[in-house]
This record gives structure tokens, sequence and C-alpha cells, in this order.
């Protein structure tokens, strides 16, 4: 998922990529990031397309399957991939419609991995029941102390 | 649903403080994040309108430390409380792992209460919950103001299962950390069973 990420990130000139989840959790992320807060940009780029979509729904369409916002010098593209967000920072050194196509196309890839990821995920979860059920009282009772 | 990232060993849960309109969802947040070491959360944003009432929401990432080798982070979301904002309230509930309804403890905020805790259940239920089966406080909010409803009958109005109820004053911060504690704890909980 990186690497498709990374490709993404080169080939539209982009300042960063992320993949967000719907409820808001980062998946995997590339690019200038600096100080930019992470948690709270996922976390509103999943209420955006939240919202977008019940609009949507409003005026009869089924769904937005992207959302652009073009600022003076920075915007975001997000396009909607089945439960995830693969959302694409860019500024004056890159275009729209560069973004659009190669988001676009990666797309289709990053939709692939994340399919397998959760065939991979329940087999894996299967595996990893025991660490989970082993937390006691007290185990919880000291993240408060 | 709790997102848990096994290669970067974290556990990441969501949880909303739903109740009326100017109950003190936004003042336990607050509370929080003022209460709270800054390596240990993100920002508050605060996504409201001019006057300061919610409008979408208000979301804060909190760390608590670590369970068995896993970081776990609390992202904790408030509903705009206002009825006028029901569409944006079941945006909200999207993949929530526990919610603290927060309740105006004023005899006049008694009807507001019982309303809203019925859009909170039906608002679940469009969601795929059900709130019998979601980690859930009661939070009887106000306890200071002098019109206030005894503890005991407001919990037996407003409790809905065996839920833990806390009384609070969350403009001083009193009962804000116990709820808080007591959903994270139901939250975690869940977890030796998925």
């Amino acid at each position: 998922m990186k690497s498709v990420i990374g490709r993404l990130c080169v080939e539209c000139a982009a300042r960063a990529v992320f993949l967000v989840d719907r409820d808001g959790q980062t998946i995997a992320v590339h690019g200038e990031i600096g100080d930019m807060d992470m948690t709270s940009f996922a976390s509103l780029a999943a209420g955006n397309v939240a919202a977008t979509h019940s609009m949507a729904k409003l005026i009869g369409e089924n769904a937005f399957p992207s959302v652009v916002h073009e600022g003076e010098r920075e915007s975001i593209f997000i396009s909607v991939i089945g439960r995830s967000l693969l959302v694409v920072v860019f500024d004056e050194r890159s275009t729209l419609g560069l973004v659009k196509i190669r988001a676009k196309k990666a797309s289709y890839e990053v939709a692939a991995i994340l399919d397998d990821a959760a065939e991979d995920s329940k087999a894996f979860h299967i595996a990893q029941d025991s660490v989970f059920a082993d937390i006691s009282d007290d185990d919880i009772d000291s993240l408060f102390a | 649903m709790t997102f848990i990232n096994y290669a970067s060993r974290e556990i990441n849960c969501k949880i909303v403080y739903y109740g009326p309109g100017l109950c003190g969802k936004t003042t336990n947040l607050q509370h929080i994040y003022d209460s709270t070491a800054q390596e240990a959360k993100g920002k508050l944003i605060s996504l409201a309108t001019e006057t300061d009432r919610t409008l979408f929401f208000d979301f804060m990432p909190l760390e608590l430390g670590t369970v068995r080798g896993f970081k776990t982070r609390f992202h904790l979301y408030t509903v705009p409380g206002q009825v006028y904002y029901d569409a944006s309230r079941k945006l909200i509930l999207k993949g929530v792992d526990g919610v603290v309804f927060v309740a105006d403890s004023q005899e006049e905020r008694m009807d507001a209460n019982i309303e809203s805790l019925y859009n909170l259940e039906e608002n679940l239920s469009t969601q795929g919950y059900d709130l019998m089966k979601l980690p859930y406080v009661l939070q009887l909010n106000k306890r200071d103001l002098p019109n206030v409803i005894p503890m005991e009958d407001l919990a037996f109005e407003l409790r809905k299962k065996d839920e833990p109820v806390f009384e609070a004053v969350a403009s001083t911060g009193t009962g804000v950390f116990d709820t808080l504690k007591g959903v994270a704890k139901q939250v975690l909980t869940e977890l030796r069973k998925s």
C-alpha cells in the first residue's frame, strides 16, 4: 500500500497522500507532512465525506465519488474507494486534472490491496484473538492511574 | 468499530458524547483537553457556529497509555445537541465504540433529555447499532445548580439498562474523568470478546 501511495504522490506532484477509513482513522500516509495534525485531518476528511454523501442522497444522487476543495495555494482531492478515502493534498506544483487522472488509476490498485487485506485480516483476526482475550481489569485501570 | 493496527500496535476507539442542547458535552471535552498533558492529546477541533454552539462536531484524540503493548488512543467526539442538526448527529455515530449520554439535571430540561435519549436510540438503530449492546454510560451533569432533579429520580427516568451513572459538574471538572473512565473501560472490555 505504501508503494502505491508513494508512487501516486510522485506521479501527481502532490504535497501528501493519505489513505483514511470512513470513520476517520488513518491507514497510510506519504509525503510532506511536516507538523500537520494528521489525526485531526483524517477525522475532518471523514466528516466532510460523510456530510457530502448525505447531501448527495438529499438531491437524489446515490453518492459523490469524489470531493474537491480548491484553495489559493493548497487544494485537496478526495476519492471514495469503498470504505476508504484516498486524499491528495496538492499545491501549485500540480493541477486538479493531473491529480484526478492519477488518483483514479491508483484507486483500482488501492481497492485491490484493500480487498486482499480484508481477506487476510479475517484469518489474522482468528489467530490474534488471544491478545485481547487476556486483557485484565488491572490493565484497564492502569491506563487511568 | 475499534480500529486495531497490529503493525503499529495501536488501538483506536471512537467515543461519542450525546445529549440535548447546552447539556455540557463540549464542556466535558474542554475539561479533558485542559487537564491532559500536551503529549497525550491532539488538537481540540470545534466545528461551531459564531455563537459557539456545536455545528457539526467537536473532536479530540486522547492517548491513555498502553494495554498489552498496544497504544490506546481514544477519539472523543461530541454531537450538536440542537434538534435542528439531526442529520449531523447520525453521521457522527458512524463507527462508534462507546456512547456517553450527558443529561442536563435541571428540572426544565427533563423533556429535552428524554427526547434526546429517544433520538440517540433511533439514530443508533439507523446506523445498525443497538444501545442495549453498546458500551454506554449516563452522566447527570450540572449537579451544582439549584433547580436539579434528585439523582435517583433522574436515573430512574433516563437509565436504559444497567449502565453506570455519574454525577458531574463539567464546568469544574467534577465527574468528567470518572465518566470517561466508565465508558473507556467498557470499550476495552469489549475487545476481550472481539
